[in-house]
């Protein structure tokens, strides 16, 4: 465990630029040693992401404290938008490379995944500059503070502002997330991963108020996530034992050859696709989700709920069909099993939540299920419709997680769902956009939900997993349950009395965000109606040719 | 072909006003109600001439399969097209809508809705229903129909759900969950006609007339999967009887508008899908699944009949006649015969002009009385005669008494039905005595007899009757066990004087009587002359048997319109 933690926090440190390098001539062990071929014209958008973030480190040394919000804000979210700009024209021109030594892949899928989650990016990070609906912002202004000590209370108490340490940390996440899934080796993939999972765990434990459970989420999300780090380096080894190779390329030709230990191979295999489960919070790996969800600041949910998820997802994609495709007779019964697990436990105990964040969590774990029959049905289609249903699920998510920011009691978000009864009176505006990405979020018609629904299914229904889908539905038919009842809550139910006066509980209010979350809601509520009306352009642009390089 | 886009202006313009109608919040509530009633007469004169325009293309032979034609392509990655198109069978339901309407927000011109509720909000929802409506009887690709088909819950929940009565918010919910779970099985049938389709075509499609043309190499056991999917749905919307329970709670939960148009409009949503996607475009399966369906019509017929009569709940008492009668429907579209079939489609118009009426009748009662329980009503014909004359016609078009249009259809129905399955079609006839009993015992509960019942009655003038004074402090317990027929005599002999009756509850006022009368007429006009509406559904009756593959047994005759040809 120590050791793990050692290496995976060395990995972070050396990550961004160095790593493709560092890990490149420890797995070409050819004896004369020739440089490896890099294209760093093709890696742009995760260099201009990685870089900005090292100066966003520089500038939290150098300027001083007042300047660095705005620099900060501006690095981040410029960067992102430059990184989109670089991830489209480089689509558009069809620069295609496999560099670094084979460690990453850079295909049209790359191009997609990389949009999407920039795309996403941009819309979760800039809300977690939001100094308004909490003020000082919603991230400590000392995270180091010892809880309910005097300098804790202070900063709470006269709003100091936020650390911006965030915002750097953010965009090491989004570095990370872009090369997990661009990862063509399994080292590369393991160091993505971990140089994302390092600051969600920091991030997940700075939450402004509700410290101790902030705190208590980060821990057991670095927990879980070490675990999960080790079972997936274990399974790394496995395969590495099995292939004499880290590359996909290798295990693919060496599994399509057969001949070795099956063992290390079957093993290799169910170990690396639990560890990317534990990720993408499928279920019966989804244990961390909903207390994470529910402790850590919630932009930063939505961050994690939209941009880890998709990133998990993408390299699952890659990694099931480059690396695994030929061993699908192994991989896919599992999946399946495991899919409708997934479906279940996100649906069942997702009714049963009275706690919002929870409840997404949960339905964040329903949706896995759905996800994972795109991803088995291992085709152009299959992949085109995951990342699409993963794109829309994201802006679903991340506006109903803005939105929980808004409603308040003294102070505090108030996310249970009592204290959502009668938002529709109080505040038409947040309960339509709510209830706009609920309806996404259940799949109906004329929501973006509703589109990624219809082509994940269709994708999973010409792989012939017909039952599934119709096992999907049902599951969707439960987790629409739950999304009505914020609807009932919302619309049908009356405000619950303020009095005060009288001892009793204050009613919560809703609060007005900053502009920049105001428009970032706004954007992801167009984009889910848009993306249902009118899907087929950004179906095309998320078009996906195989076969995927590597 | 007409140049003027009919369908697409039936479309858009409830969309249209619903918009312009929820926008004027701040108008004088009566200014909304005009501009709501305004937007579904034009409607509905569009209809009409569509109505016509359609009739000009049935002349001349270009109506096949479809008139009215409006088609896009939308999502091309899945053969998807934004297409409508109007044939006898959804020309009659789109004409019914747009009939209905008007008279449903007449009928809800002075409605009670609950506290903080706008009738501007009420109106604009019910609009922006009825353009899902049209939408879902004029789609012409399957993948439309279904997103239409699941559109119009959103509506129809917020009108239960928001507007409705005291267990509204359950209603909706069950209600919407139910039509989901239906719904989300059709989309993995939908799904299921793509990648079949996928198979035999080089592309897959979601196109109609396409799938039409290749519904027969499709693989029996692969359209018997996706049959059932849609069947569960429609069987849902219809409802057919296991599948009914959420219509009672919606039914009566709901504003009086809504549920008319809930009963009358949306349940047809399940038997047109029969006619228009199961039929056709699965027609292996159709003809292999019949006996299912006419076991289900036919429990439907006999189980709501007897629940219908034991219902305390006026609303309630009307969607259960609503489930038999859609038994009816059902039995006569999987009969396969033509009269069957022709009766059937029929049989939905004249359901929706039929219930509509008895909804609205019921509804105009529960607003005077302020109570939806049977028992609260007696002698109600005594102070409101025509009121009561009202209510039977809507009763007697319930039961299908000849003269009315109920019994053109119903008899089209059973006749047609006995020439291939005369035992199905006997006990079917007992669900019109049924029908009868549950009627005839209706009318004669609320509006004959002496005075009486609390929601009649003025219970406060009961104190100074001196002698029941005690019971006059419980209102509620007195009329419940006068409603036997001894009772009411017991009544008449205990106290001669006439009761007091509750300040307004009067006879119907000149609206009311303006939005009943068109109802009235259209059951007397189309159960005398039906041939009109039989001679658009014919043709579309012809070519939906075609599809399946059956045709009427020798002794059948073709022609519907009895001795007159």
């Amino acid at each position: 465990m120590g050791s793990l933690t050692g290496t995976a926090l060395l990995a972070a440190s050396v990550a961004p630029a160095v790593s493709p390098k560092a890990v490149a001539p420890s797995v070409a062990p050819s004896p004369p040693i020739a440089a490896p071929s890099i294209d760093l014209v093709g890696v742009l958008p995760v260099l201009i992401v990685l870089g900005a973030a090292c100066l966003a480190v520089i500038v939290e040394a150098a300027l001083p404290k007042r300047q660095r919000f705005v620099t900060q804000v501006f690095l981040a979210v410029g960067s992102i938008i430059a990184a989109g700009v670089a991830t489209v024209v480089l689509g558009v021109q069809g620069h295609y490379v496999v560099t670094f030594a084979g460690a990453i892949a850079v295909d049209s899928a790359t191009y997609v995944m990389w949009g999407s989650l920039l795309a996403l990016a941009v819309v979760a990070v800039p809300v977690m500059a939001d100094r308004v609906i909490e003020p000082g912002g919603v991230f400590a202004a000392e995270a180091s503070a010892v809880i309910g000590s005097p300098r804790a209370k202070q900063a709470t108490a006269v709003a100091t502002p936020m650390q911006t340490e965030v915002f750097p940390l953010a965009l090491f996440a989004v570095g990370g997330m872009l090369v997990f899934p661009a990862a063509s080796d399994l080292l590369t993939l393991f160091v993505a991963l971990e140089v994302m999972s390092l600051p969600l765990y920091l991030l997940a434990g700075m939450a402004r108020r509700k410290r101790l459970i902030s705190q208590e989420a980060a821990v057991k999300y670095f927990l879980i996530g070490a675990f999960t780090s080790a079972i997936l380096l274990y399974g790394i080894a496995l395969l590495y034992g099995y292939a004499g190779s880290v590359k996909f390329a290798a295990i693919a030709s060496a599994a399509r050859a057969g001949g070795g230990s099956d063992l290390l191979l079957l093993a290799g295999i169910g170990l690396l696709v639990v560890g990317l489960l534990y990720k993408g919070s499928v279920g019966p790996f989804h244990l961390w989700t909903p207390d994470v969800y529910q402790g850590a600041p919630t932009p930063h949910s939505a961050f994690m709920g939209a941009c880890t998820k998709f990133a998990a997802f993408a390299a699952m994609l890659r990694v099931l069909q480059v690396a695994l495709g030929s061993m699908a007779w192994s991989w896919k019964p599992v999946l399946m099993v495991i899919a409708v697990i997934s479906m279940a436990i996100g649906a069942f105990f997702g009714v049963i939540q009275q706690d919002l964040k929870r409840m997404l969590a949960y339905s964040s774990v329903a949706h896995a299920g759905f996800l994972l029959l795109g991803v088995m049905s291992i085709t152009e289609r299959g992949v085109t419709a995951t990342l699409f249903y993963l794109l829309t699920y994201g802006f679903a998510t991340i506006g109903g997680f803005n939105l929980l920011m808004l409603v308040r009691r003294g102070g505090l978000e108030a996310p249970r769902l009592a204290d959502w009864a009668g938002i529709g009176k109080k505040s038409p505006a947040v309960a339509a956009t709510m209830t706009i990405f609920l309806l996404s979020l259940a799949g109906i018609p004329l929501t973006s939900g509703f589109i990624g629904k219809v082509v994940i299914f269709t994708a999973a229904m010409n792989a012939g997993m017909g039952p599934l889908v119709v096992i999907a539905m049902i599951a969707t038919v439960v987790t629409a349950f739950f999304y009505l009842r914020v609807i009932v809550m919302m619309y049908f139910a009356e405000p619950p009395a303020t009095s005060v006066a009288a001892g009793g509980v204050e009613a919560p209010t809703v609060a007005l965000p900053s502009t920049l979350t105001l428009v970032t809601i706004a954007v992801c509520a167009i984009l889910t109606i848009l993306l249902g009306i009118v899907p087929q352009p950004v179906l095309d642009i998320m078009h996906v040719t195989f076969p995927m390089l590597s | 072909m007409s140049s003027f886009p009919y369908l697409l202006v039936l479309l858009l313009l409830p969309l249209v006003g619903g918009i312009v109608v929820a926008g004027m919040g701040g108008a004088p509530v009566r200014t909304a109600k005009f501009t709501a009633l305004g937007f579904s007469l034009v409607e509905f004169v569009i209809a009409v001439l569509l109505w016509f325009d359609y009739r000009s293309l049935l002349a001349s032979g270009s109506a096949e399969p479809f008139g009215e034609v409006v088609k896009v392509a939308w999502i091309r990655s899945f053969g998807i097209h934004f297409a409508l198109g109007a044939d006898g069978i959804s020309l009659i339901l789109i004409a019914m809508t747009c009939f209905l309407v008007p008279i449903v927000l007449g009928a809800s011109w002075e409605e009670k809705l609950p506290a903080g509720r706008t009738i501007s909000g009420y109106f604009a929802l019910l609009l922006v229903f009825q353009s899902a409506m049209i939408g879902v009887f004029a789609a012409t690709d399957v993948f439309l129909f279904y997103c239409f088909f699941e559109v119009m819950l959103i509506p129809m929940y917020f009108l239960v759900g928001y507007f409705g009565g005291p267990r509204r918010a359950y209603a909706a919910t069950k209600f919407f969950l139910y039509s989901l779970l239906g719904g989300l099985l059709m989309l993995a049938s939908v799904i299921g006609l793509y990648v079949a389709s996928g198979h035999v075509l080089p592309e897959g499609t979601l196109d109609w007339e396409t799938l039409r043309s290749i519904a027969h190499q499709i693989p029996e056991s692969t359209q018997v999967w996706i049959f059932l999917g849609f069947a569960v749905a429609f069987a849902i919307k219809a409802p057919l009887v296991p599948f009914h329970t959420w219509l009672p709670e919606a039914g009566a939960e709901a504003p009086t508008g809504a549920s008319t148009l809930l009963v009358t409009t949306m349940d047809k949503v399940g038997t047109f899908g029969f006619l228009r996607i199961c039929l056709p475009l699965l027609p292996a399966a159709s003809q292999k699944l019949v006996w299912l369906f006419l076991l289900l019509a036919l429990l439907g017929i006999v189980y709501a009949a007897i629940v219908a009569a034991m219902q305390t709940d006026l609303k309630k008492f009307v969607t259960f006649t609503s489930i038999a009668h859609f038994g009816f429907i059902v039995m006569g579209v999987f009969a396969f015969t033509t009269q069957a079939m022709a009766g059937a489609v029929l049989y939905m118009l004249n359901h929706g002009i039929a219930t509509g009426l008895l909804f609205v009748i019921v509804g105009m009662l529960i607003a005077r009385g302020g109570s939806r329980q049977v028992a609260d009503y007696g002698g109600v014909w005594k102070i409101a005669p025509v009121l009561g004359g009202i209510f039977l016609v809507a009763t007697m078009a319930t039961l299908a008494l000849p003269g009315t249009n109920s019994f053109v259809s119903e008899f089209l129905v059973l006749i047609g039905t006995f020439q291939r399955h005369p035992a199905w079609a006997i006990i079917g006839t007992a669900g019109i005595i049924l029908s009868s009993v549950y009627v005839l015992w209706i009318f004669q509960r609320t509006m004959t007899g002496p005075l009486r019942g609390a929601a009649v009655v003025d219970t406060g003038s009961a104190a100074y009757d001196g002698d029941d004074g005690p019971r006059g402090r419980a209102p509620e317990l007195e009329p419940a066990p006068t409603a036997g027929s001894s009772g009411g005599a017991a009544v008449l002999v205990a106290a001669p004087a006439e009761p007091k009756v509750k300040a307004g509850f009067g006879d119907l006022k000149p609206r009311e009587i303006a939005v009943v009368a068109p109802l009235v007429a259209a059951i007397i006009f189309l159960g005398i002359y039906p041939k009109p509406v039989l001679d658009v559904i014919q043709p579309t009756v012809t070519a939906t048997m075609h599809a399946v593959g059956v045709s009427d047994l020798a002794p059948a005759t073709q022609n519907l319109n009895g001795g007159g040809n």
